[in-house]
Order: C-alpha cells, then structure tokens, then sequence
C-alpha cells in the first residue's frame, strides 16, 4: 500500500464532501422519496393530498433540473467513516471546509453560517468550529453529508427526564412534534436520543436521521402512530400525515439521570453517502 | 375543486374558503421583515391597490429564479396592517399568521399558503419582472415576479375562518386525550 500524503487526504475529502453536498441537496434518499409517496397515495384530506403532490412534483423537478429541492440549503453536518490504515490528522477537517466552501459556490448553496454573536455572515458555510464533523471508525471510507435548514432545526428539544419515568419519553416525542406544528415544514422525520449525557442525547437523535426511514420497531412506529393522530399534516394545514418515521438511537445513561433528545427534520431530509476515493 | 385567480386581485377573494385550492397567475411582490419596515416609511414602489405580497427571500440569479420558497409569515404579524388598508387582497406564506392578522383579513383580503422548501417548484412558475430596495440585499429586496399558476392554499379566508388555528385547537385537544395528566 502506498502512503497518502496530507495534501492527497485533504484532496479527496475536499472532493468527497463537494460530492455528496451535490448529491444531497438536489436528490432526496429514496427511501424519504417513498415514504413521501405512500403518503400521497394515502391520504383522504384533499388539502393534504395537494401538499404531497406539489412536494412531490418540487422533488422530481429539482432532479431534473439539478437545483437544490430547498432554498434553505442548510448547514452542512458531515459523518466520515474512518479505516483503520488511514491516518486521522488534521487534513481531514480541512478538506471538509474547502470542499463545502466549494460546494457552496458551484452549486450555488445560499450561505448561511454566521457568526452566533455579531450574526457577520462567511459567505462560505463554514466557520469557527463549522462545519460539523463527526469522524468514526469504519471498514470503508465514506463520507455523508446531512444538510440541516433551520426550520426544523429550530424546533427540536432536549430534556432530562425522570429516570423513574421511562413512560414519558414518549409523551415528551409527541409534544415536541405538537409544539413544532406546522413550522419544521411536515411531514417530518423524528430522530430520538435516549440515554447517554446531555450532550451526547443530542448526538444521538441527530444519528438517528441517518438511517433508513423504511422500517421502524414496535417503539418508534407506536410514536410515529401517536403523532399522526395529531392530523398536523402537511405544512400544518391538517391531514394524516404529520409524520413519515421515528428512529431512535441510544447509549447507556447514569442511573440518576434520563436525558431525551428530538431532533426533528423536515420532509427535505437531505443526506447522501459517497466513498473517499484516495 | 381549484379555483383560477388573476392578478390584480377584487373582491373574487371574499368568495373563497379557508381549505380552498387556487392557482395564481400575474405579478406578485416579495416582501421580507426589512421590506415591510421600508414600505411603511417611504411608501410602495408599486401600486397596492389589489396587490399581492409573497414572504419569500428568493435566490435570483441575473434574470432567473434559482430558488423562491416562503419564508415563516408570522414574523410579519405586526407588521401586516398598512398592506391592508393600501388595499392589497392577499398574503402568501408559510405557517400562517396570527388572530390580529385574521381580524384585519376580514372583509377584504385573505393568506394563501405555499407549500414550504418547494423552492424548486415556485422557481418554475415565475419569472422576474422588477426590483426595488436591491440595497437591503437579494433576499430582503422586493422583487415583482410574475407567477404562471401558482399551486396554493387558502389558509386564512376573509370570513375570519384560520385553517392553521383549527388544526392546532384539534392537535391539542387530542393530545390532551392520549396524555391526560
Ligand atoms: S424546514 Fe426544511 S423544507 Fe422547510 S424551509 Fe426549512 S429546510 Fe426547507
């Protein structure tokens, strides 16, 4: 095996990342894509039903035309597998940064990282400690992008329940949802955290938008039955389709303590996968 | 049923329903917070009599509409009331607006909701027919963009009826219902 230079490494994660940004914010993942569908072909609310079929139509016509599906394009947050033969340095992270600061001029993506104080825009997504990556080890070396708009962002919620009440997990799952109403653009995704600390909750739920969304356990679909019969509906304009999926994440957790995490993602659920090519 | 409207808007808007379906065709105006401020104070660019406002920041690029979704209308709630009495007869947004907004709607005017992050389908619907503000910036400027059958909604209608309003009262209740506490 030959051995990569800084400079390969930062390359190819630099053109890894323009990639799957490329990907992701102008294909939604087919499953998201399905899910969107079977709702249509579901729905009895006519008012809804149009909701489905003008997204419906939006998706298919930014494929086609190669334009982002949302002018929200997001903040980039960024998930690299890592093999074990390739050096974690810092080239990694810097070929993150260049290649969404690529991505967001050839694409064009709206700039939309500020800084959090002075709100002074960087024209280029990135940031001190922006974008996010998260790095963990794998048998490939692949590189997902999961572009997250404010709208649905702004609406997710972290609490630290009472151990002794495991039962309000879901309780605290469908009060979010009923907060939020139609503001993160439903239907939505709900990625839940349960366990860990409070930071790492919110990791979690956010991890949990990264799998598939075309099946749910016993859990996550009871959650996903509960938010539906809310009737939100598409954009909160009421109807049976609130929610396409509940995936839930979770990590072991002190025994005094019961963190929760919902990180709630439009029905653009953006993310795509490619491989680091070296 | 879908229902055909042209721009400038009459008195058509006070037959329509809340959970009634339009296309919409003519010119519209975009019109952000800052926008709304500008407006007040030094008086509209364009003639609001029968007017439409979109909340909508787009991504133009020369002549084109890259990306044109709406944007959240309720951040305009206070800032609604002058568009009104200038005589515009509808708002077009995302989420739907406050009960004040519903009051002043009344008799005269109604909202339509887009649907939101379609940004590539309202860009296929419209062109760019003027500017004004450009020194606001690209997203809060007021762009005149010209719409070939916009799909929308009929959230709020002039009868007072808030298609929004009902659906949160009936989620509450229900939520109520499977958590009684
Ligand atoms: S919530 Fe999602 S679909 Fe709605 S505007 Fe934001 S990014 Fe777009």
């Amino acid at each position: 095996m030959h051995t990569v230079t800084e400079q390969q490494l930062c390359q190819a994660v630099s053109d890894a990342t323009k990639r799957a940004l490329a990907i992701a914010e102008t294909h939604l993942p087919d499953d998201v894509t399905a899910a969107l569908q079977a709702a249509y072909a579901s729905e009895k609310n006519p008012v809804a039903r149009a909701e489905l079929g003008a997204i419906l139509e939006n998706i298919a016509l930014a494929e086609e035309t190669n334009r982002p599906i949302c002018q929200d394009t997001g903040v980039p947050v960024i998930f690299i597998t890592l093999p074990r033969k390739i050096p974690l340095t810092a080239a990694i992270e810097e070929g993150v940064r260049d290649g969404v600061a690529r991505a967001t001029a050839s694409i064009p993506l709206r700039p939309n990282v500020v800084s959090p104080m002075t709100r002074a825009n960087s024209g280029t997504n990135c940031g001190e400690g922006m974008p996010i990556v998260h790095i963990s080890p794998g048998d490939t070396f692949t590189l997902t992008a999961l572009p997250k708009g404010a709208g649905s962002e702004n609406v997710s919620r972290i609490a630290m329940l009472l151990p002794s009440r495991v039962d309000d997990i879901r309780r605290f799952v469908v009060e979010t949802a009923l907060e939020a109403g139609g503001r993160p653009c439903p239907p939505v995704i709900l990625g839940v955290g349960i366990g860990g600390t409070f930071d790492r909750a919110a990791l979690l739920a956010k991890e949990a938008l990264l799998e598939p969304i075309n099946d749910m356990d016993p859990f996550e679909q009871q959650i996903c039955d509960d938010v539906n019969r809310l009737g939100i509906g598409p954009m909160g304009l009421g109807g049976a389709t609130t929610c396409l999926a509940v995936k839930v994440k979770q990590a072991g957790c002190h025994t005094a303590s019961l963190p929760v995490a919902v990180n709630i993602q439009c029905w653009a659920a953006r993310r795509a996968t490619v491989e680091v090519v070296l | 049923m879908t229902t055909h409207l042209n721009t400038p808007l009459g008195d058509e808007v006070l037959d329509l329903n809340a959970g009634d379906r339009v296309t919409l065709s003519g010119m519209v105006y975009t019109a952000r917070d800052e926008a709304h401020l500008r407006m007040q104070e030094e008086g509209f660019p364009f003639d609001p009599k029968g007017a439409v406002i979109y909340h909508c920041g787009p991504v133009i690029s020369g002549e084109t509409v890259v990306a044109a979704g709406p944007t959240t209308s309720a951040r305009m709630n206070a800032l609604t009331g002058f568009l009104l009495d200038a005589g515009v007869r509808a708002l077009i947004g995302k989420g739907g607006m406050n009960a004040d907004v519903a009051g002043l709607l009344r008799g005269r005017a109604v909202y339509l909701a887009f649907t939101g992050g379609c940004a590539a389908l309202a860009a296929s619907r419209m062109n760019v027919r003027g500017v004004w503000f450009e020194d606001l910036g690209m997203p809060e400027a007021v762009w005149a963009l010209e719409l070939d059958h916009l799909p929308l909604t009929v959230g709020m209608d002039a009868h007072g009826h808030d298609l929004f309003g009902d659906v949160t009262e009936r989620a509450q209740a229900e939520f109520v219902r499977m958590f009684p506490k």
